[in-house]
């Protein structure tokens, strides 16, 4: 009988062209994703070297981080774009490479177009150059995210090198309250076990909260993984993912689609596998989070404290929270509800989603962002944004008062110039609240589209129900 | 790429934890085109308010004179986590440094670096901070040996340390993955034909 195996090991076993000797292996990759950033750079190396893409058709690119999200936008309203924008184009157009291009209505952030397209598929192995690829395991991808010279590799052979991972699975216990978002689900986590609790490890979500979420729900629990250390996240694909990827442009069809599915079903972890560490979690003691500091692990419930370094567990960590609390001028033991923001950023990764959008809009509609609060939707792909025009959510967030763009990855990154201003209190659905990272000086404060819209509406971080009371 | 065998000088000791790719090397510097970025590593930290146009922080332990020739940096926990820009690789290198010493590292920068010549080790805490006390002691020089995995300290305490043996073997002879892979390609072509029997709609993208 064969051993028991998890999920991550069914997949990565299928995957290994050669074994290096060394705990390494040469891994095949399915698919590799490309965008603005790191795309133009990576096929004029490999031009250089006077190497070819070796797979071209398992290859796609999308511009997303230099790319103006403006609502007026053309392909020069930043300069970034304008310089890498002609390159990608030109680079893909040469190697044979799909390119999702601004204009058209599949462009947007890669990790919400790789799915959407059905690109992303479970039991795939998909890299990409930018770190929050993890977000492909939500529908049972194996994700993770590379540098430049890795880029080349793959690019070049197909394949990357790769020690086995250590795995670790986080079982989410009970339901959520209703008022709860996945985004609070893995924001809790990375509060509760520290930003480098999953340090270089796989890490599969599981557990009935985990099930009872939506194909987006998990892909933005995954995408947040990387924030805890973990290189991967994945959950097991399910009939919802099934249904997810069914019909979309890039899934299999037909005879393909009957055999994936076969393939798609035996994707689970055995009952007697092992992991190298597992924790078991109660999902229904999980309350709204945002961020307070400056890394994804410095988070509190809405109603709760700001905390006291004094109260650190060890000195790295309370020397962390007080340059923490000095960069985001806040003071120890005051509630972290009913201060005031200059900023709302719905968008990202993250949260950009169809779903994110509803959500928000359901706080948004009948209501007006509060005077001196910009508040930005930025929509994940030009499909998503035309899906909630369909829905009429762009109408809801306008008359609000928000600011309705194009997609592309804007202020979470703020590569392309949207930056938040000096000093500004910026509530943010992205993933990071890294010192400058939206930046020079900006103040994050990361949370879900429901506690964001909230906190637009206040301005100030406010707990939903208190609005609605 | 650069062999590394034997680094020997000064080790800064940065001893933060979750020192993160941005404060690395800021966006706004890698898309700010061209020249050497080197000057913008640790922006937030090394300089004032105005960042590199302004003047350093005088404060900040890299800006110490007895610092400024420092091939070993000492870190604290999940060191460059964050995002995957590999820059923050090149800044590091351009600082001077040929050697990284954390008790963990953000996993990707951590792969990044043996694609550019930077060894990563990664030891206990408090091994690092008891290398990080030895550090601010004047004068004190380490040297870190690859060939024998091996750190010596100041006065002469020999730290064993753990590194890949291929990547370890790759890094001596100054030898990126590229290269080596290529000499595969037979085993990737048959891995291709042999996985389009098993997994055809992983090849037929979207039929």
């Amino acid at each position: 009988m064969q051993a028991a195996r998890t999920l991550f090991d069914k997949v990565w076993d299928a995957h290994v062209v050669a074994d290096l000797g060394s705990g390494l292996a040469l891994i095949h990759v399915d698919r590799h994703l490309l965008h603005d950033l790191s795309g133009p750079g990576a096929l004029g190396a490999l031009r250089r070297m006077g190497l070819e893409v070796r797979n071209p058709e398992l290859t796609f690119a999308t511009p997303d981080h230099g790319v103006s999200t403006d609502p007026a936008r053309a392909e020069d309203t930043t300069a970034i774009g304008a310089r890498l924008l002609p390159a990608l184009r030109r680079g893909c157009a040469d190697a044979g490479i799909r390119l999702y291009d601004i204009g058209a209505p599949e462009q947007g952030i890669v990790h919400i177009v790789g799915p959407e397209q059905g690109l992303t598929l479970p039991g795939a192995t998909l890299l990409c150059g930018d770190s929050h690829t993890c977000t492909h395991g939500g529908l049972g991808a194996v994700a993770w995210g590379i540098g430049s010279s890795e880029i080349n590799h793959v690019l070049a052979t197909q394949t990357i090198i790769e020690s086995r991972p250590a795995q670790m699975r986080v079982v989410f216990e009970g339901r959520l309250a209703p008022e709860v978002e996945s985004k609070d689900m893995i924001l809790w986590l990375i509060g509760r076990l520290g930003a480098a609790a999953g340090s270089g490890c796989a890490v599969e979500y599981a557990g009935p909260a985990i099930r009872a979420l939506s194909i987006e729900g998990r892909m933005t629990v995954c995408n947040l993984s990387i924030e805890m250390g973990a290189k991967i996240g994945l959950v097991a694909p399910d009939d919802a993912t099934f249904e997810y990827l069914a019909d979309r442009p890039m899934a299999p069809k037909g005879r393909n689609w009957d055999r994936a599915l076969r393939n798609w079903r035996t994707l689970v972890t055995d009952d007697e596998a092992r992991f190298d560490r597992e924790e078991r979690v109660d999902a229904s003691a999980i309350r709204p989070q945002v961020t307070w500091g400056t890394s994804p692990a410095h988070t509190v419930a809405v109603d709760g404290r700001i905390p006291d370094p004094a109260d650190a567990p060890d000195q790295s960590t309370r020397d962390a929270w007080r340059a923490a609390l000095a960069y985001m001028d806040l003071r120890p033991g005051e509630p972290i509800e009913g201060l005031a923001i200059d900023r709302v950023f719905l968008g990202s990764c993250a949260n950009s989603r169809i779903e994110d959008l509803r959500a928000a809009a359901r706080v948004v509609r009948g209501r007006s962002v509060a005077a001196g609060v910009t508040a930005w939707v930025v929509p994940g792909s030009g499909l998503v944004k035309r899906q909630a025009e369909a829905e009429g959510l762009d109408a809801t967030f306008r008359e609000a008062g928000f600011e309705w763009r194009e997609p592309g990855c804007s202020s979470c990154s703020a590569a392309n110039g949207e930056v938040v201003a000096p000093g500004e209190r910026c509530v943010s659905t992205s993933n990071r609240n890294f010192i400058g990272r939206q930046g020079p000086g900006a103040r994050t404060h990361l949370c879900g589209p429901v506690l964001a819209a909230a906190a637009a509406v206040a301005g100030c971080i406010t707990d939903l129900r208190k609005l609605e009371a | 790429m650069e062999k590394f065998t034997t680094v020997r000088g000064p080790a800064a000791p940065l001893m933060l934890r979750d020192v993160d790719t941005d404060v690395i090397i800021p966006m706004r510097r890698l898309v700010g085109g061209g020249g050497d970025l080197s000057r913008y590593a640790f922006e937030p930290l090394r300089y004032g308010e105005q960042g590199a146009d302004g003047p350093e922080n005088p404060d900040f332990v890299l800006n110490r004179p007895e610092y400024r020739n420092a091939a070993i940096l000492l870190a604290g926990p999940n060191f460059a986590c964050g995002s995957s820009r590999e820059p923050a690789v090149w800044v590091i290198k351009g600082m001077g440094f040929r050697c990284v010493i954390a008790p963990s590292f953000g996993d990707i920068f951590y792969k990044n670096c043996f694609q550019n010549g930077l060894l990563p080790i990664a030891l206990p805490l408090e091994e690092v901070e008891r290398l990080a006390e030895e550090a601010r002691r004047a004068g004190a020089r380490f040297a870190v040996d690859l060939e024998a995995t091996e750190i010596t300290t100041p006065g002469g305490r020999r730290v064993p340390f753990e590194v890949n043996p291929a990547r370890r073997e790759a890094l001596l002879r100054g030898l990126d993955d590229l290269g080596l892979t290529r000499q595969r390609e037979a085993e990737i072509a048959a891995f291709q034909a042999a996985d389009r029997k098993r997994r055809p709609w992983i090849y037929e993208v979207g039929a």
